[in-house]
């Protein structure tokens, strides 16, 4: 076993364990903390995989929304404990069995082709290098996703104007 | 070839070693120097009776930390309190790991930089780890179960959401010219003497960067967290003992770091005309490390020397210069720099663009400011807050 592998066996089993706690834990603070450690722990297997800049980005990005989270939970839960009670809890037990089984259902599909494909190995094999530096995921984006790219960012300033907009009272605009 | 990886073990343990305690050291200095400065600034001594010049005066504050009862609170959220002084601690120790502090020594053949881990993604990694920071103040202040506790964290963490973006977008200009995210490769970039380092090509963006990194470090004048007429202690009112000694460590220690990173960017790293080829392989790497030393040193006073100036912001104050003046100078920076950089290739014509349409975005915004400003003391029957004043005066 190398080094990779253990720090492989390292970051997922934090970030399994990460994901198990944020819906295990009663209290919102400590599940939305969890949810920071499994994304710590998966930007870690990022790193891993040589892609630097997607772990970092995942970092940036997540400790950031989870920062919002945590001032949603302390402003707006009354900072007690957070429990799913009553009809719309059994309601909501169908829907998650249901849920439940779909994605394990999904994962288990998933293991069993990564197990039986080959094609990882034999890229790995042959020396074939997956392009993941930042210089190669701009020119990426700039080129072939050019689209995709700048229809995403119009949907960002689209969510954007409409939050203002939304927050924005009439008759707020003098003082 | 074959020993390689053990030099680069022992190299790197080293390094971590001696850069890990150079920050101790630094902190220990720079709460001596801060309340030395401060007392020369305001005309009077300062702590001068332990150790000469008063310089064990941090080592005795440290023992007495040690030494003191440490206390938890009843009615705090345990394990929460106990984890957040180590939340702010350590982001802000490991940020160091990416910058550069010298160029490279030559030791037995083997040529080691100066510097602790060149990954490619060097300001991202910076940018990532100190958003982290934030965590441990909000922690802190809801684990204490405190309502002053609870403000300060919250005003930490809406001025830290403002001011990473001016962070973030106030570097893009340089990274457009040194097409790098490498500190190591930002600081080669930049040349010997100071007018091609990059705070001049890119003044309004270096302005508005040092300003966001002192709200990001919670220094006065943008201190609100810990305002102590307000909010007793802020985030860490209740703390005590060693932990509340890491929180103060930490908050010196993003000082450190952060000036290291602005020297990096901005103030040509441990370039200088004229010293960098002096002497032998090992020298000019020494050489180099004591100009990244010096150049930090005095960003460090620098950060003292505004603290004892300039005085605290009000809260409104502080979102309008974040989101109104340095958010737009950011962008307008980005812009700027793109088309001009593209257009002409000239550092010069890149500089001086930037800062007239830094000019211009701050002018637009202080007219549109301006204008919107309702007139005061008019009595309005809709107005809530003038009359009752107004009253109370009469």
């Amino acid at each position: 076993m190398n080094a990779e592998q253990i720090l492989f066996i390292l970051f997922g089993a934090v970030s399994l364990i990460g994901a198990i706690a944020v819906i295990s834990f009663r209290h919102p603070i400590y599940s939305a903390l969890s949810l920071i450690v499994t994304f710590f722990a998966q930007a870690g297997l990022f790193v891993l995989l040589g892609a630097h800049f997607v772990a970092a980005v995942q970092v940036i990005v997540y400790a950031g929304a989870i920062m919002v989270l945590f001032l949603f939970v302390i402003m707006l839960l009354n900072l007690g404990t957070l429990s799913v009670q009553g009809a719309i809890g059994r309601k909501l037990k169908g829907l998650a069995i249901i849920l439940g089984i779909l994605f394990a259902a999904e994962g288990i599909y998933i293991a069993m082709n990564a197990l039986n494909d080959t094609a990882v190995a034999s890229a790995e094999s042959t020396g074939a290098t997956i392009t993941t530096t930042t210089y190669d995921i701009g020119e990426l984006l700039f080129s072939k996703y050019l689209l995709p790219f700048e229809v995403t960012s119009l949907i960002l300033l689209a969510a954007l104007i409409g939050v203002i907009v939304l927050v924005k009272r009439e008759g707020q605009e003098e003082n | 070839m074959e020993n390689f990886p053990l030099v680069l073990i022992i190299s790197s343990i080293v390094k971590i070693l001696i850069v890990v305690h150079m920050l101790l050291i630094g902190v220990m200095i720079m709460i001596w120097s801060e309340r030395r400065v401060s007392g020369w600034m305001q005309d009077r001594l300062g702590p001068n009776r332990v150790g000469p010049q008063g310089l064990l005066q941090p080592v005795a504050d440290g023992l007495k930390f040690l030494f003191k009862e440490d206390l938890i609170p009843d009615h705090v959220d345990k394990p929460l309190y106990v984890l957040a002084p180590a939340m702010l601690l350590v982001p802000a120790l490991i940020t160091v790991a990416v910058v550069p502090f010298g160029s490279s020594i030559t030791v037995l053949g083997h040529e080691i930089p100066l510097q602790i881990a060149d990954i490619n993604i060097g300001i991202l990694y910076v940018l990532a780890i100190t958003s982290l920071g934030v965590y441990g103040v909000v922690l802190g202040a809801w684990a204490s179960n405190n309502k002053y506790s609870l403000l300060g964290g919250l005003r930490s963490s809406a001025q830290m959401i403002s001011y990473e973006l001016t962070l973030g977008l106030g570097i893009i200009g340089i990274l457009m010219l040194t097409s790098s995210l490498s500190l190591r490769e930002i600081a080669t970039t930049q040349g010997a003497y100071p007018w091609q380092w990059n705070f001049l090509i890119h003044f309004p963006a270096f302005l508005a960067f040092t300003t966001a990194m002192f709200a990001e470090t919670n220094r006065l004048p943008f201190d609100l967290a810990e305002a102590e007429q307000e909010l007793v202690a802020g985030y860490h009112t209740e703390y005590s003992s060693m932990k509340f000694a890491m929180f103060f460590m930490a908050e010196y220690m993003n000082m450190i770091v952060g000036s290291a990173v602005t020297v990096t960017l901005f103030l040509g790293g441990w370039h200088f005309f004229g010293l960098e080829n002096m002497g032998g392989p090992v020298w000019s790497g020494l050489i180099s490390f004591g100009i990244f030393f010096l150049k930090t040193a005095i960003f460090l006073f620098v950060f003292i020397w505004v603290r004892w100036t300039l005085p605290r912001f009000r809260y409104d104050q502080l979102m309008n210069l974040g989101w109104k003046f340095l958010l737009p100078v950011a962008l307008s920076s980005i812009v700027v720099t793109g088309i001009l950089w593209i257009t002409t290739h000239s550092r010069l014509i890149v500089g001086i663009g930037n800062v007239v349409a830094a000019f211009i975005v701050v002018s637009i915004v202080a007219g549109l400011l301006v204008m919107k400003t309702p007139k005061p003391a008019i009595q309005d029957s809709d107005n809530r807050l003038t009359p009752t004043a107004l009253d109370a005066i009469e």
